[in-house]
């Protein structure tokens, strides 16, 4: 019948026939899978194994995820509410630090592979990239490795969104809260020398810590922000000590937060205040500073007393041979025992995984957990070196916080 | 007539393919559409004239910038149009004052380029608008993406054609093979080249601009990655810069490659990927289509 309407174009019939022949064979074909008793939890993600997001996200993110597999696989594999054990089986994929390359990695997990669960990659603008594919396709996202102060914007957006690492404004009001205190003690004075990144990270903390510095009634008598490329800080740190400030803050990533304690060792610039980005809570950085990171202060921190936490390190050093750092690692490890606490709850169905982990309580490395409008606010926002650990400082008022030890000893 | 009907054909079912193929299909159609218009708008300046430009993500990245930018203030055609002008604009001025240089410099400043435009949406960010990061929510999906990329895959196509049988095309090949004879043959040189590659950043802008919805975040890093110009440039080579169907018939295997590879080998892909760059440029210089062209005189000649 078809052919007779068609008769000049036949074979375009045919040709469109077996198009769709083939679409549904391959449909069917992936049905079949589905159908088979599971044996397995199929888990996927892409993160940057290459490029210039690899070294982050193999401090952070990756680290964490083999961790965890590893330990669920040696239990027999994820619990599930009937009692049994599936063993987790993973496809990791590379996005070797592309845009384009994490939406279609995530895009192939979720429509060929069909894998059971997708964890995130890693960093702001990647978890973003991916965040509306993840919704459509009803995964719950797990968004460790990104901070962003739009959290409340994003998960009205993708409810099935969840947001563990705050946002700038935290760490930067968090800062100036403890420089607060300092300054009312007598410690510090009200000048704070600050330079940061012209990157995402370094734009956004600064442009919350501005107004947090001057409610808290300090001056900032030097603001720059430096390019990424910058390897010399000589003369940035030359002109923070002729500032006078008490106070010296450098919103940076890796890369600068070694050279910048390198380049104030041998300039033996001593600021009773030396706080540092990302990079100053990585255990290398224990080396980094020849030994002489007490006093250095930085985002995040642990609480040392806290078994769990510590129990985690122990761990994580043991299986993979390192340590994690002391801000993110035990963020994304905790959003991977959630998932696991929650998948033992209502099982692998995914709509159920993340409406209990909206609104159920787990027990994590971080203590009891519980997301506050999907995100996680119980976070170490500040820290400081001391004996040897990275020291959470604040919040002040939260169980197992330190309290900062000013001035910061000189450089050797 | 035939080979218009042909085309139609074509066209007509790979506008269709994505109601029938899953997101990761369509997905992998929309960048291979993308990587093709790329290659394609790269060849239009870079294939007759031999000028090899690394500037394709400059102008990609412009293009996904203004998206950016104007997603939220103005309706999305327009947004388009306005990313065309800026990126018109831009490889004008650009090109006024460096289509004079000649051989590596200009490949240098092209790449410089790339970076400059770079710093200074950075710089722009950092010391006047105080936000790095911006964010694109625009109700698009992979096919809408895919569809428009496809038709300005078509048009660039046509423009091609068209010039391949215009008086443009003679002027441009003569440049590549000679530019002082050209110019002294009365071809008007600068001219000639400004307008072409005006017309190619162009095109390029607006790949940038259309595929920009599809990350939701833009942030400088992203959008001016630098690896965009390798591809765009070894996808051109690989089929052939100096043919109109060269950039596409090197666009699809290396595309569905660089997939594969990312698939099966993701820990081994770089080290393949160089591999696959020295063996194209040993085993086809001049890209897939001329040597089959060798290739078929050859065979031609031993029957005789």
């Amino acid at each position: 019948m078809r052919t007779k309407s068609f008769k000049s174009g036949t074979w375009i019939a045919r040709a469109m026939g077996a198009l769709g022949l083939a679409a549904t064979v391959s449909a069917g074909a992936f049905t079949a899978v589905q159908a088979q008793d599971r044996t397995s939890v199929r888990i996927g993600y892409a993160v940057s194994a290459t490029g210039p997001n690899a070294g982050g996200a193999n401090m952070t993110v990756t680290p964490n995820y083999e961790l965890w597999v590893n330990e669920v696989n040696a239990k027999g594999g994820l619990a599930l509410p009937d009692g049994s054990r599936l063993p987790i089986e993973v496809t990791a994929y590379d996005d070797r630090s592309s845009a384009e390359e994490v939406v279609r990695a995530v895009e192939r997990l979720a429509t060929q592979d069909k894998v059971d669960l997708i964890l995130p990659p890693w960093g702001t603008g990647f978890n973003l990239a991916v965040a509306p594919l993840m919704a459509r396709h009803g995964y719950p996202h797990l968004a460790g490795a990104a901070v962003t102060d739009k959290a409340p914007d994003f998960v009205k957006r993708w409810d099935t969104s969840f947001w563990f690492m705050g946002g700038g404004h935290d760490y930067a009001t968090a800062l100036a809260s403890v420089l607060q205190s300092a300054k009312a003690d007598g410690k510090i004075n009200n000048k704070i020398a600050m330079i940061s990144v012209a990157d995402g990270f370094g734009i956004d903390l600064v442009k919350a810590a501005r107004p947090s510095f001057e409610e808290a009634g300090f001056e900032i008598e030097y603001d720059k922000s430096f390019p990424p490329g910058t390897s010399d800080f000589s003369t940035i740190l030359s002109e923070a000590k002729a500032s006078g400030a008490d106070t010296f803050v450098a919103f940076s990533y890796p890369p600068h937060t070694f050279a910048l304690t390198k380049q104030a060792q041998v300039a033996s610039y001593n600021p009773s205040v030396f706080y540092l980005g990302v990079g100053a809570g990585f255990p290398v950085y224990k080396n980094i500073s020849g030994g002489q990171m007490e006093g250095v202060m930085s985002l995040g921190g642990i609480d040392p007393n806290n078994a769990a936490n510590a129990e985690y390190r122990q761990r994580h050093e043991e299986v993979l041979g390192r340590a994690p750092d002391y801000w993110g690692s035990v963020l994304i490890y905790a959003s991977l025992q959630m998932l696991e606490e929650a998948i033992a709850r209502v099982g692998l169905d995914r709509a159920a995984i993340a409406k209990e982990l909206s609104t159920g309580t787990f027990d994590t490395v971080l203590g009891e957990t519980k997301l506050e409008d999907n995100q996680l606010r119980n976070i170490w926002w500040a820290g400081q070196w001391q004996d040897g650990e990275f020291v959470a400082l604040s919040p002040e008022d939260r169980a197992g916080a330190g309290t900062v030890q000013l001035p910061k000893p000189a450089w050797q | 007539m035939k080979p218009f009907l042909f085309g139609l054909l074509v066209i007509g079912l790979l506008a269709w393919a994505p109601l029938v193929l899953n997101d990761y299909g369509t997905g992998l159609l929309l960048g291979l559409t993308g990587y093709a218009t790329l290659a394609t708008a790269w060849a239009m300046f870079s294939g007759p004239t031999r000028y090899v430009s690394l500037a394709t993500v400059a102008f990609f990245g412009i293009g996904a910038y203004t998206v950016a930018v104007l997603s939220e203030t103005l309706p999305y055609p327009l947004v388009l149009v306005v990313a065309a002008l800026i990126g018109l604009s831009v490889s004008l001025v650009v090109g006024l004052a460096t289509l004079r240089l000649a051989g590596v410099y200009f490949v240098i400043f092209s790449f410089g380029l790339a970076e400059l435009v770079r710093q200074t949406v950075t710089w722009y960010e950092v010391n006047v608008t105080g936000t790095l990061g911006r964010y694109i929510f625009l109700p698009l999906e992979a096919r809408h993406i895919y569809w428009q990329l496809l038709a300005l895959l078509v048009l660039t196509l046509l423009i091609g054609i068209y010039m391949r049988k215009s008086r443009i095309w003679l002027a441009l090949v003569a440049v590549g093979d000679d530019e002082v004879a050209a110019r002294h043959a009365g071809v008007d040189v600068t001219r000639t080249k400004l307008a072409l590659f005006a017309l190619s950043a162009t095109i390029i802008t607006l790949v940038g601009a259309i595929q920009a919805p599809r990350w939701t975040y833009v942030e400088p890093t992203i959008v001016f990655n630098p690896t965009i110009s390798f591809l765009t440039l070894v996808m051109a080579l690989l089929g052939g810069a100096g043919k109109l169907w060269g950039p596409i018939v090197g666009a699809i295997p290396l595309f569905l490659l660089f997939e594969w590879l990312s698939a099966n080998f993701p820990n081994h892909y770089s080290i393949i990927l160089g591999g696959i760059f020295i063996l194209i440029v040993f085993a086809v210089p001049n890209g897939i289509l001329a040597r089959l062209e060798t290739l078929g005189q050859r065979r031609k000649g031993e029957a005789q």
